[in-house]
């Protein structure tokens, strides 16, 4: 039957949409990795970076609502999509040999579904006072220097977070590069660098976040 | 002349309505100068003579270009040998010994037909449905009227040299037919020709592909490692931008076509 | 049988316009009302069902393959010719047409060639504003290079893919009717017999190669583009499913079969290297402009690897007798003195059966004088290619390499409408005997093709719908019952007679049969000993062919039989054919009828004409009618390449 198709219900209009989000979501790790990273300058400058962050009012709730509905977008489309993959192979070969791609590439659905439930276990983690998980005392945003140290304290938690962000640094080790491919701005005179550049950043992202809670929990940060 | 022993692990499935299973044979005396097919050849001999159904795999130039032949031999379409359809794979390729497995090409959209062969009518579709320049019999101008840089004509030349074999399809972790179309459209969409029907070519083509119900690209390049023609990956990109075009100028809706 | 030519007269320049200009047309209002039947998908076929689907007529169009664009034509490399005289070299339609008359060996019509180069020049405008990506200059013209030994760069090329891009070009002008409902593709779908009814070609019955189903199919015209019957060598460059199928059912209902013993030998493909070959591969012919062909001078050193052969053991007997062309002599003389050579014993490589049959293809004087980067920027490919089947790197390792059947020049016969004999059946491109004589030249059967079934074809097939009477017939009519049953009977008896060996073997003997006595040179002695063997293996075939399964599911070894039935029969005509001829001419060469100097000698007084034979019934000898050649144009002469 013939029937009207819009660009989002093809899957590269889907995959464009995955690559769009994923830049945003991309985006907002890198700036969160940042202001993270001032946990090392002391508890003066971290909680003076959260609480200049949350005076922020209206435009912290804009950025939220373009997280939060990028996210959702984000996680509809990978399900429709692997999905519709899942039943463009109805039999699977009994012998498969990958030869170019990459482990990070095959488990993109499994490092995005780990990350969604991490992302959830850490807003509870971190940002909403009163259901603090974990062994440790949650104290109001402005604390939020405490709550990191209290937080990364406890060594399952950090072990939880260190793993988390190698499935993170495994999702952007493909994302960061795939999404030029998918929207269409390789070109195989700049393929290199681009990757390069994509690759760092995707790394950089996962060593900075995983120094914070590797560094309270060695003590290195009090 | 050195021969050598296989054991070949075959899918065997007598139609489309057959749930299939893997037969297990012998390959006996197999001379490394033989092709993969000729081996299969050789092995339907003795089946023909067992009073077994030979089995039926597609093939018909045996010279790399017609694209009729594939299959997945221990788990790469077209086998191991890099840019090579099975026809032109040779037996000096393998080892006394070895044990192969034979699948045919897995994907929806490419409905086995019986053993190894499958029915890759939706790639004609997707051809049908903008994969064409329309330029009526006797009304072209002077060849020459038209002058092409080298380079487009050379990037569009690469691009035209796909088979339309389906390997891509086999190998993409996803059965995507992107590959494909990407070098179907981008051969067209690259010359001056092409470009009078270039948006509604690309709208038309990604149509009937996501009609045929391919999966979608996540940039495993598989299906490049796989092409016996060595189709760049590039063109996908060109396609999805090509696409965002068409999809930014349109004035009109986008239909999938009946199939 | 009297064969009319029907070929205008008169100034040849203007014989094609004239004769375009007498011929009825169809109302574009009435086309829908006419069905059309094409029967195969090459550049032929494919170009034609196309013109004709967009031209609004009702077209169904059949090929074996899984795709039209599939068939044999996309094997082509080396290019297609074009009087386009865009390197400003003296070419003109003039000068392509006196070539191919002359190429031919003057056995073919005049008027059909000159049609042929006249509008191969609109055959390079259609392909191009398709958006064939035809090889071009810096400046943005297109490029052309010199094939086949022609003085002048004719030849227009597509990377060494210029058949496939041809033939996607007509592909793809296909799809777009078959998604317009103008055509009405079936493929996988083999024609095994003709409809005949009141003398005219009305329909064809098929088998659905997938469901086994039979189908009887009705139309107006029958136009048949079935390609060339090179396969019943077995062994040849042609793909596994070509066959004459086609040409032989519609043969045996009274189309005359003309010159079936001209075939063209390639003299560069990859020799056989064992017992279970299935199929030969052609090296571009290009590879002769640098490679310099030789056999050791001593029968001893036939086994040593030919680096161990010094430089004065080594013949190099293409240059040694044809100082002035050296390697590059026309495709026929290249091979037959191969054949020569390894006849002697000289032959190098693998011995099969007991022979050796190979000839050095040394590039090691070319790599030295130009460096190994040029070589290989000019035959990179084709060494790859190389490598690949034989395991051997021909930058370091002469190549081997040995002729092999490559074209059949002969074909159903057809007059300047491409008619055959039976009205209302057209026969187009490989399948037809029209335009090359006794030896085709380089590059010029895409010409022919495309010319056929993008100009000729869809004017010619016009006037006869325009003219003929439009009688209604169903498929209760008797004929249309009969052929379905014949065709059913045929299977049943294939299938029931569960013999002791595979469709294959005999296929293979047949092979040996032919390339051993009606191959390269013939012999009288040789074709009638080919003749009684080629029909001892037909009985014995019809006794003890084993074909398994059904009729109703998808089968090989069925397909096959059913082929390899009627190359059965084509072979023995061809050795009568050549049997007939006692003379030589282009591919046909008769040990009798040679020169002095061992080339080929053609007798114009006795066999200027195209023999074209008659079915008489199975069994039973098939009987000759002549169709005289005049030549007022390009006056006959000798070939000499000394
Ligand atoms: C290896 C090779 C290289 C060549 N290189 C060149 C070159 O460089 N230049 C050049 O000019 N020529 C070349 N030729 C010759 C040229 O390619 C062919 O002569 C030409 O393409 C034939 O085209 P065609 O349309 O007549 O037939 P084909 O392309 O052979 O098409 C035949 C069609 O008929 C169909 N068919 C056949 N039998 C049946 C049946 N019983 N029922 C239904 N369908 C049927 C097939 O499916 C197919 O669609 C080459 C040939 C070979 C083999
Ligand atoms: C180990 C590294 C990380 C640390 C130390 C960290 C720390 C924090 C802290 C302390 C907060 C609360 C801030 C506040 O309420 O003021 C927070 C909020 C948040 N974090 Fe993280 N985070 C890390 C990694 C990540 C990652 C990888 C993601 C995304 C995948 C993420 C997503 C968020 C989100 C969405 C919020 C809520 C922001 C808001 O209130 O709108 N964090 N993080
Ligand atoms: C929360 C749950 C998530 C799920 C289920 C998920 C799932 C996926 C999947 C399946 C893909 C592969 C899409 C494809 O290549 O076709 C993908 C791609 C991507 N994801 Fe996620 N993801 C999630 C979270 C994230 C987060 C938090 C980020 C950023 C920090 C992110 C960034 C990306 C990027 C950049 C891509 C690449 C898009 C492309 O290939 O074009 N994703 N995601
Ligand atoms: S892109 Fe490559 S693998 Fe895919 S159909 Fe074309 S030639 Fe085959
Ligand atoms: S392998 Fe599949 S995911 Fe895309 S890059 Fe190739 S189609
Ligand atoms: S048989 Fe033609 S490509 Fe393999």
């Amino acid at each position: 039957m013939n029937q009207a198709l819009t660009f989002i219900d093809t899957t590269i209009g889907k995959k464009i949409v995955m690559a769009l989000t994923g830049v945003v979501m991309f985006g907002f790790v890198l700036g969160h990795m940042a202001g993270n990273l001032q946990v090392f300058l002391g508890p003066d400058a971290y909680n003076a970076y959260a609480v200049g962050i949350h005076k922020l009012g209206p435009l912290l709730w804009l950025a939220r609502g373009v997280l939060l509905l990028s996210l959702a977008m984000h996680i509809a489309t990978a399900m429709q999509l692997v999905a519709q993959s899942a039943a463009a192979r109805p039999v699977a070969y009994k012998v498969k040999k990958n030869n170019k791609t990459t482990f990070a590439a095959l488990t993109m659905k499994y490092s995005g579904m780990w990350l969604l439930g991490v992302l959830l276990y850490h807003l509870a983690h971190f940002t909403f006072p009163g259901i603090a998980m974990g062994d440790y005392q949650h104290q109001h945003f402005s604390a939020v220097y405490t709550n990191v140290i209290n937080g990364f304290s406890v060594p399952w938690v950090t072990a939880l977070y260190i793993i988390s962000m190698c499935f993170l640094g495994m999702h952007l080790f493909h994302g960061s590069y795939s999404l030029f491919q998918t929207v269409g701005l390789n070109n195989p005179l700049r393929n290199g660098t681009v990757k390069f550049i994509a690759q760092s950043f995707a790394l950089l992202v996962t060593i900075g976040n995983i120094l914070i809670p590797l560094s309270v929990l060695l003590g290195l940060v009090k | 002349m050195s021969t050598i022993n296989l054991v070949l692990h075959v899918w065997r499935q007598t139609g489309s309505d057959d749930k299939g299973s893997f037969e297990t044979y012998q390959a006996k005396d197999v001379s490394e100068h033989s092709s993969f097919l000729e081996m299969l050849d050789q092995v339907n001999e003795t089946l023909v003579a067992d009073g077994t159904m030979p089995i039926a795999f597609d093939h018909d130039c045996r010279e790399g270009i017609c694209g009729s032949c594939g299959m997945v031999i221990n788990g790469t379409p077209h086998g191991p040998q890099k840019a090579t359809t099975t026809c032109q794979l040779h037996m000096r390729q393998f080892k006394d010994g070895d044990e192969v497995w034979i699948e045919p090409w897995r994907a929806n959209a490419f409905p086995v037909v019986r053993d190894l062969v499958v029915d890759r009518g939706s790639f004609d579709r997707i051809i049908g449905a903008g994969g064409f320049v329309t330029a009526r019999t006797g009304s072209a101008q002077d060849a020459n009227a038209l002058p092409i840089a080298k380079g487009i004509a050379d990037q569009a030349m690469d691009a035209a040299a796909c088979i339309g074999c389906g390997a891509c399809v086999a190998a993409c972790p996803n059965a995507s037919a992107m590959l494909f179309t990407a070098a179907k459209a981008g051969h067209l969409n690259l010359l001056p020709q092409g470009q009078p029907e270039k948006e509604s070519r690309t709208r038309n083509m990604v149509a009937q592909m996501e009609a045929e119900g391919f999966g979608h690209c996540t940039n495993h390049y598989e299906c490049m490692d796989a092409c016996p023609k060595g189709i760049d990956v590039e063109f996908i990109a060109k396609l999805n931008r090509d696409f965002v075009a068409a999809t930014v100028t349109a004035r009109a809706p986008l239909n999938t076509r009946a199939k | 049988m009297d064969l009319q030519s029907k070929a205008p007269a008169g100034d040849i320049e203007t014989r094609w316009s004239r004769h375009k200009f007498n011929m009825k047309l169809v109302n574009p209002a009435n086309r829908h009302k006419y069905n059309v039947i094409v029967v195969g998908t090459g550049l032929a076929g494919g170009a034609l069902a196309a013109t004709l689907g967009e031209q609004g007529y009702n077209v169904k169009a059949f090929c074996y393959q899984d795709s039209p664009r599939r068939a044999h034509s996309i094997a082509a490399q080396g290019g297609i010719n074009s009087a386009k005289n865009y390197p400003n070299d003296g070419d003109s339609v003039f000068r392509l047409f006196y070539d191919t008359v002359k190429g031919g060996d003057f056995r073919a019509r005049e008027s059909n060639v000159y049609r042929l180069a006249e509008v191969s020049v609109n055959i390079i405008d259609q392909c191009v504003s398709q958006g064939v990506p035809f090889a071009r200059e810096y400046g943005g013209l297109l490029a052309n290079r010199s094939f086949g030994g022609a003085q002048v760069s004719r030849t227009f090329y597509a990377r060494g893919q210029t058949g496939q891009q041809l033939l996607l070009g007509a592909y793809q002008s296909l799809s777009k009717q078959i998604d317009a409902g103008t055509v009405e593709m079936f493929p996988r779908t083999e024609m095994l017999e003709l409809i005949k009814v009141d003398g005219k070609a009305r329909g064809i019955v098929t088998r659905n190669m997938v469901s086994g189903e039979i189908e009887s199919h009705l139309a107006d015209v029958v136009v048949l583009c079935t390609g060339g019957y090179g396969n019943v060598f077995f062994l040849s460059t042609n793909a596994m499913g070509c066959n004459a199928t086609a040409t032989w059912r519609a043969h045996r209902h009274g189309a005359l079969f003309a010159n079936p013993c001209y075939t063209q030998i390639h003299p560069t493909c990859i020799p056989v290297s064992g017992e279970n070959q299935s199929k030969l591969t052609l090296m571009s012919e290009s590879l002769r402009n640098d490679g310099r062909v030789w056999v050791p001078k001593k029968k001893e050193d036939i086994q040593k690897s030919p680096a161990d052969i010094p430089e004065e053991d080594r013949y190099y007997y293409l240059e040694r007798i044809y100082p002035s062309f050296g390697n590059l002599v026309p495709r026929d003389i290249a091979s037959r003195r191969a054949k020569e050579m390894c006849d002697q014993g000289l032959g190098v490589g693998p011995e099969v059966d007991g022979e050796r049959r190979g000839v050095y293809l040394d590039f090691g004087d070319a790599v030295q004088r130009l460096g190994k980067k040029a070589v290989e920027e000019r035959y990179g490919n084709l060494f790859e290619m190389y490598e690949r089947i034989t395991g051997e790197d021909p930058y370091t390792t002469p190549m081997r390499i040995y002729p092999a059947t490559h074209y059949t020049m002969g074909g159903l016969w057809v007059d300047y409408n491409l008619e055959s004999t039976i009205s209302g059946l057209f026969v187009g491109g490989e399948a037809n005997f029209s335009d090359h004589g006794a030896n085709r030249l380089g590059a010029s059967a895409l010409m022919q093709g495309l010319s056929d079934g993008y100009f000729v074809l869809p004017a010619t097939v016009a006037n006869y719908l325009a003219t003929a009477e439009k009688v209604e017939i169903d498929q209760s009519h008797p004929e249309v019952q009969a052929a379905v049953q014949s065709v059913r009977d045929r299977m049943e008896k294939l299938l029931s007679i569960n013999g002791e060996r595979s469709v294959d073997s005999f296929h293979r003997e047949l092979g040996k049969i032919i390339w051993g006595y009606c191959g390269m040179a013939r012999t009288k002695e040789g074709l009638e000993t080919a003749i009684e063997k080629v029909k001892a293996l037909r009985a014995e075939f019809w006794k003890n062919v084993r074909v398994l399964g059904g009729s109703e599911e998808l089968n090989v070894s069925l397909e096959k039989a059913g082929r390899v039935a009627d190359f059965l029969e084509l072979g023995e005509l061809m050795c009568r054919d050549a049997l007939m001829r006692s003379e030589s001419c282009g591919g046909h060469f008769r040990e009798e009828s040679q020169t002095e100097e061992g080339e080929a000698k053609r007798d114009d007084e006795n066999y200027q004409f195209v023999g074209a034979w008659e079915w008489q019934g199975e069994e039973q000898e098939q009987v000759l009618h002549k169709e005289a050649l005049e030549f007022e144009y390009v006056k006959p002469s000798q070939r000499s390449y000394k």
